[in-house]
This record gives structure tokens, C-alpha cells and sequence, in this order.
């Protein structure tokens, strides 16, 4: 009975927490978010979340088959690529956006690389940057939020998000009009226009304390990030009040709340060390309102986190922090 | 001294109530059986054998002497016959050099040891080495060829399961602080401190009682893996950074664990050497309990004397959970660093699937000696050497705490461990081009 004994390096306990388990409580986090989407974009919410996570799971699981690699579908992280790949698309695409999405997210910026904490890029990120580009008409049909109050089945009635209404005025009026955008309440709340997840401030919120008090992320990325927006904004807010919303409509409108607690912090394309994850918190922001004040888009935040996650690895490599007792050079 | 802590460190499960509150009882031998006792059982050079196949030993005497500086004496547990000069079974070296003898006779005597004309001599005479699991021989440890002024004795006894030292505390309380206070006149030191986790309240108030009467410190220690730790241990109770790659004297401080302070009290004032220790038999076993156990019997005869395996055994680990080592057999000898022998049934065992790394950074976080594990255990999968002795993988303490957080169950220490000789050899290599 005892020739049987296992042998394995110590330590020989571990830590309940594993990574399939983390990738779920993500997707917990994310769960009001969901269901407010749910609430305003009825089936359309419901059909891109099945859809999205479907595509992206049976992806990931062909191209390990395909490759002969053991499949990692087990890790939940494309299931979570899923639901945030769905996040970062207005409700209503057609399914064949999902379907070239979910291949761009998963097989082109994750498998291609070797999977999970191998891909350089945000891959939910690449995919809407890429469709965003490609097919500029599906990707901003923005449709006009409704409630479960008028039936999970309603047709979409187009609009524009708060952000891109500003970049309209501006364009045509040279300033802008308040009366239209969307008031803050709707916002917080997330009865505008817009993406189909983060569309409520507030819940997004919601979920990344439940992040922060798991620990699953610490506030080094959130807080660098929306508080660089904030200060930028916030200073050219005040320096020319008719040109922008003010900064703290900033912070709350677009992707920028997703796009802290949840894309941003992505383990696998974010900073490992702390002094670096603040750097690229501020470098994300410090994007972020550049492309939103002066560029041609109106939201910046995919484009910040992509930029700033080719220089993770830079970051990671030379802000190593001094080991315990290593002596300066 | 107030608690100045140390940065890294985790909180496992301490599992610690088995055996905790129970009073050390004595394994007792029996004539005709048989015990194996290796020739290294320390950090150095394996003693030299000084007895033959058929020769009469009595407990306590030589069998072994140091083979060098680094290197210690070995006596007999027990008395009785050298029934073979050859190899027995050891926890990582598969079989090693040594002494088997069978016990002929029962006794509680043994010969004192022959104490020389100095503390160091007696330290070397009696064999003694770390009791905690690093095993270094103790009159290394006690000839600093530097200035030293503190002696922090190691009470923390952080490892989970583990509770020899807690009862060792409350049950030879004085007999430590005696042991301490030798070595505290002998090299003629100002500080002298003991550190306990905050965990066991009893071994605290048991050293307050004695704090005035003998002039030494006693620090509550905040109950984190790996508290124990010299560098963290130092860190911790003198704010003092031992710097890479040298000991703790180059700090001026110098640790004993409580264990290696009561036999020098033993060695000094009994003329007792080291051949019996307290040893922690817990998990899948039928009654947990500490044992007085002598150095060389079988952990099989542990097992059996606690009531059995409960279920099937899936592994037995010597030492603690965390930096102990899984043996193969369970004819392998206690030994001088043998502080637990612990039992796992399948069910214990934690799930071992392994995902890539997500580059979470919890081995970051949990890393008591601030290296970055995810990135040292790409580059040993990379076999990349040069970088890992750029990234200071020499300075890792072989804690375990990146494994243990770790969600995705990367190896990490044991490639650390297995990739040093490489990494030494490169480290070598640079210093030698560097005197060209
Ligand atoms: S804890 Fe594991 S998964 Fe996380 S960064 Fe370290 S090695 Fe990678
Ligand atoms: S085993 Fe080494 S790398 Fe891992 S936590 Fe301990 S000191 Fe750090």
C-alpha cells in the first residue's frame, strides 16, 4: 500500500482559490452589469450574451483540438472574454459581427499566442477595436434603451451615446449642447445609449468593490485610471467650460468605469507590479481623454488600454522592484 | 523591542489544534528492533563513521565525527549491536551512508559527551544542529568571525501542523531560557530576545515568568508564513535587512531555534549530545501526538504508536506542510531536523490541475523576499539561467508561499529550487570573469 506514496515538491497545501474560480467570481462581478443590460436591451441583451460566450467558448476549444493542445476551456476565461466581448458592443449587432468578433477576441489574440497569460493585447478589446474599424456602421447603431416594462421583444429605435452626441455638436456647432446629453441620474443608472455592458455607472461600480473586496483586483489600475481622467478633463473643463461635459461626466459616461475595473485590470495584459500598474492606470487615462478632447472618436478607453498594454512588459521589466536585501548597483 | 514585521507572507490554514494542548509523550524502543540513523544529517559534510559491523554501541556514544568545519557528530541513540555499516533510506538523497543498529538493552542513561575547552567544542561534541529544518551544524552558527550583538531565539513556529516547539516552550520553558542565556554570556552579547507567535498564548505567558529573572525580551509575532524565517524573524523583531546571499551575522544578529537552545542547555550543563528530539505526528493518523522520539527510528513506528493511518495514506511529508519533504518509504529514519511527520489521505490533498499562468501577481504579493516568482518560473521553463540569476532567484528562501497562492498551481518553488545549481554555477562564473 505504501510503494503508492505520491511525491511532489512542497509546499503540499494550497490556496482554495484557483484560476477557473477566479474567472468566475469575475463573471459574478459582472452579473449586475448583465442583468441591468437585460433590463434596458431585453432580447437583444440576451441573444448577444448567449451568442458572444458561445462563439468564444467552442473557438477556444477548436483551436486547442485543431492544434492538439490540451483544451483550457476549463479556465472560464473565455467564457469571461465572452461576456465582456459582448459588453463592448451595442445591442443588436448582427450575429455574424458576434461570430468574427468572438474569432478576432479569441482564436487571433489569445489561442494564436498559446492561451490564457500569453496574449499581449486585451483580446475582448482587439476584437471591438478591430470591428469598430471594419464595420464603423454595425458598431455605433446604437439603439435606444427601453425597459423589460415594454416586453423582453421591442424594435430598436436608434440614438446616439452622450459622448458621440457631444462630438457631433462640437463638429457642427463648434460647442457643446447640453440639452443633448443624457443628464448624470441616467447615466449612473444606465438608461443612455452605448455599449450593452457599463451602460450603469453604478453597477459597474458595484461589481469592482466586489472585486476589490474578494481582492481580485487592488485599486492601483481603477483609481490611476479614472482619476487621471477626472484631473485631465476636469482642467480643461475649467479652462474651457463650453468644450467638454464636465469631468465628472467624464468618468461616468462611455467605457470609462468598464474600462477600469474590468478590462484594464486584466491580469494577463495588465502590470504584475504595483508602481507599474499605476503608471499604466495614468497612461490608459492620460489616452483616454487625448482621443476623447482632441480625437476624431469620441470614446478613447479601448483604444488607451490597447496602446498602454504594448508596454506591459516594458513596465514589468524595469520596474522589478528591489528584492529583500538586494544591494543597489 | 516593538514589532517591525515583514513585507510578503501569507495566512494558511494552521491546523495546529491536534496536538497543540497535549503533553509530549516518549516513544518508547524495544529490544531486537532496529534503528537507522544517516551520517548527514546536516547542511555540510557527511560525518565519518568510527564504528564497524558487530561493534557494541551505548546510547549516546560516537559514531560519527565531523567531517570538517561544516559538518557535525552523530552518536547512538540507542544501545546495542552495529548490525550494518552501509545505506539507509533518506528523505531526498533516495539512500544514504549509514549506521543501523539493534537495540539490545533498555536505558534511560548515556554517555556524556566529551566537552573540550570551549562552548564551540561542546556545541561540535554533542552534534548539535538547527532543530527547526534548515539542520546547519551549531558551532558554525556560534563562531561568528564578525561582531555580533543580538540572539533572537525562534519561537514562531510558523509552519502549519507543526506544534514541537509550542510544546517544547511550555514544557521546558526554563531549560530553553537557560540554553539562551549560555549562549548570550559565551559570545558576550547586549540583546537577547525570543519571538513568539502572537498564535500561542501559553508559551508567551509561560517566557514572562522568567523575562525579569533572566534579562531577555520576549516579542509577540504576528501569527504570517513564513514568520520563522532568519531573515524575516530579524526583519521583523530588529528592523535589520540581512543583505543577499550573506548570513544573519553580517547584521550582527545570530537565530537559534528553541529546540537547538534547550540540547545546548542539555549539552552544556547534562553533557547530553543530541540523540533523541520532539517530533509532531498529525493528519490522517488515528491519535496526533507529539513524541520524544530517537534519532534514527523508523516513521512507520511513529505511526503505528499513534493508533495508525486513518484510511489510506496518499503522502506522508517530514516537516511541515509547507517546506517539508514528501518521503517514499516509511522506513525512512527521524532524523536531527525532523520536526513533524505529517499524513495526507487522498481527500486532504489539494487539486493539483494546473493552468497557465494569468499573471495575477499573487506570488508577487505572497513573496516574503519581494522576487517575482511568475516571471522566475517562465525562465525556468525556458531554462533561461542567465535571467534568472538576474532576477535574483539565489535569494529565494524556498518558503513556498508563491506556490501556495497560486490559482493556477504553477510549480514555482520547486523549479526555483531544482534551477540553483545552474544559476550558481553561472553566478560563479560571472565573479570569475569579473577577478580576470
Ligand atoms: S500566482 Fe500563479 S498565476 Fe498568479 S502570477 Fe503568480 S504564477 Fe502566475
Ligand atoms: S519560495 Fe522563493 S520565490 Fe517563492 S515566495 Fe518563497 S522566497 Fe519567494
Amino acid at each position: 500500500m505504501t510503494d503508492k506514496l505520491l511525491v511532489t515538491f512542497s509546499p503540499h497545501d494550497r490556496d482554495t482559490m484557483t484560476t477557473n474560480k477566479v474567472m468566475m467570481l469575475v463573471v459574478l462581478a459582472l452579473l449586475p452589469s448583465i442583468l441591468s443590460s437585460v433590463y434596458f436591451y431585453g432580447h437583444y441583451a440576451i441573444k448577444g450574451y448567449l451568442l458572444t460566450v458561445i462563439f468564444c467558448v467552442a473557438l477556444e476549444y477548436g483551436f486547442d483540438k485543431i492544434s492538439g493542445r490540451k483544451t483550457q476551456i476549463k479556465d472560464n476565461s473565455a467564457l469571461l472574454t465572452g461576456i465582456l466581448l459582448a459588453m463592448n458592443m451595442p445591442a443588436g449587432a448582427p450575429w455574424w459581427i458576434m461570430l468574427i468578433g468572438a474569432f478576432i477576441a479569441i482564436t487571433v489574440s489569445k489561442s494564436a499566442y498559446g492561451g490564457l497569460g500569453q496574449n499581449p493585447f486585451n483580446p475582448a478589446l482587439v476584437a471591438r477595436v478591430f470591428l469598430l474599424i471594419a464595420w464603423p456602421a454595425e458598431m455605433t447603431a446604437w439603439i435606444k434603451p427601453q425597459t423589460v416594462m415594454n416586453g423582453l421583444t421591442f424594435d430598436a429605435v436608434s440614438t446616439a451615446t452622450p459622448l458621440g452626441a457631444m462630438k457631433t455638436d462640437l463638429l457642427a456647432k463648434g460647442h457643446v449642447v447640453m440639452e443633448n446629453i443624457a443628464p448624470m441620474t441616467d447615466k449612473l443608472i444606465g438608461s443612455v445609449s452605448g455599449c450593452m455592458g457599463g451602460d450603469s455607472a453604478l453597477l459597474v461600480l458595484l461589481g469592482g468593490a466586489f472585486l476589490l473586496q474578494q481582492r481580485i483586483i487592488t485599486w492601483h489600475i481603477p483609481v490611476s485610471f479614472i482619476g487621471t481622467v477626472f484631473v485631465l478633463t476636469g482642467l480643461y473643463w475649467l479652462v474651457y467650460p463650453d468644450q467638454t461635459i464636465n469631468p465628472l461626466m467624464h468618468i461616468i459616461s462611455g467605457g470609462v468605469m468598464l474600462g477600469a475595473f474590468f478590462m484594464a485590470t486584466d491580469y494577463v495584459t495588465s502590470p504584475m507590479v504595483k508602481r507599474a500598474q499605476l503608471i499604466f492606470g495614468i497612461g490608459c487615462g492620460l489616452i483616454t481623454v487625448v482621443i476623447r478632447l482632441f480625437g476624431s472618436y469620441p470614446e478613447g478607453v479601448a483604444f488607451a488600454i490597447l496602446i498602454i498594454n504594448a508596454f506591459v512588459p516594458i513596465l514589468d521589466n524595469y520596474m522589478r522592484p528591489k528584492s529583500f536585501g538586494e544591494e543597489a548597483k | 523591542m516593538p514589532y517591525f514585521g515583514f513585507k510578503g507572507g501569507i495566512h494558511p490554514k494552521y491546523n495546529k489544534s491536534a496536538t497543540q494542548s497535549k503533553n509530549t509523550e516518549n516513544l518508547p524502543v524495544e529490544v531486537g528492533e532496529v534503528v537507522h540513523i544517516p551520517l548527514a544529517q546536516h547542511i555540510g559534510a557527511p560525518a565519518k563513521i568510527l564504528v564497524k559491523k558487530n561493534q557494541q554501541v551505548k546510547t549516546g556514544e560516537l559514531i560519527g565525527e565531523a567531517a570538517g568545519f561544516i559538518s557535525t557528530t552523530i552518536h547512538s541513540s540507542v544501545t546495542g549491536k552495529v548490525v550494518s555499516v552501509g545505506t539507509v533510506e533518506h528523505p531526498i538523497g533516495g539512500r544514504v551512508p549509514g549506521v543501523s543498529i539493534e537495540v539490545e538493552e533498555l536505558t534511560e542513561d548515556y554517555v556524556p559527551i566529551d566537552s573540550g575547552d570551549s562552548f564551540q567544542k561542546t556545541v561540535l561534541a554533542a552534534g548539535l544542529a538547527g532543530m527547526g529544518c534548515a539542520t546547519f551544524p551549531s558551532h558554525v552558527k556560534l563562531s561568528p568571525p564578525k561582531d555580533v550583538d543580538a540572539l533572537l531565539i525562534n519561537g514562531a513556529e510558523c509552519e502549519p501542523y507543526l506544534t514541537c516547539d509550542h510544546r517544547m516552550m511550555v514544557e521546558r520553558t526554563e531549560d530553553i531560557v537557560k540554553g539562551a542565556v549560555i549562549i548570550k554570556e559565551k559570545l558576550g552579547l547586549k540583546i537577547l530576545a525570543i519571538g513568539i507567535e502572537k498564535n500561542k498564548p501559553d508559551a508567551i505567558e509561560a517566557f514572562r515568568k522568567f523575562e525579569k529573572e533572566y534579562g531577555f525580551e520576549v516579542i509577540e509575532l504576528e501569527v504570517k508564513y513564513p514568520q520563522g524565517g532568519e531573515k524575516q524573524l530579524i526583519k521583523a523583531c530588529l528592523n535589520r535587512v540581512v543583505p543577499e546571499g550573506k548570513l544573519p551575522m553580517e547584521v550582527g544578529a545570530i537565530v537559534h531555534n528553541v529546540g537547538t537552545c534547550a540540547c545546548i542547555y542539555d549539552a552544556v550543563e547534562l553533557k547530553k549530545p543530541l540523540y533523541e528530539r520532539m517530533v509532531t505526528v498529525t493528519g490522517a493518523v488515528k491519535e496526533p501526538k507529539n513524541l520524544m522520539v530517537k534519532i534514527g527510528t523508523p516513521i512507520s513506528k511513529l505511526i503505528e504508536y499513534c493508533g495508525g493511518f486513518v484510511g489510506e495514506p496518499k503522502k506522508i511529508v517530514m516537516g511541515g506542510p509547507m517546506m517539508g519533504l514528501a518521503v517514499t518509504s516509511l522506513d525512512t529514519p527521524v532524523m536531527k531536523g525532523t520536526s513533524g511527520i505529517l499524513v495526507y489521505s487522498e481527500s486532504d490533498l489539494p487539486d493539483l490541475t494546473q493552468y497557465n499562468c494569468m499573471r495575477c501577481g499573487r506570488c508577487i504579493d505572497a513573496c516574503p523576499m519581494e522576487l517575482i516568482p511568475s516571471a522566475m518560473d517562465r525562465f525556468v521553463v525556458k531554462e533561461l539561467y542567465e535571467s534568472l540569476a538576474d532576477w535574483h532567484v539565489m535569494n529565494c528562501i524556498e518558503c513556498g508561499c508563491c506556490s501556495y497562492v497560486c490559482p493556477s498551481r504553477r510549480t514555482l518553488v520547486g523549479g526555483f529550487k531544482t534551477s540553483k545549481r545552474q544559476v550558481a554555477r553561472i553566478l560563479k562564473e560571472r565573479e570569475d570573469n569579473k577577478n580576470d
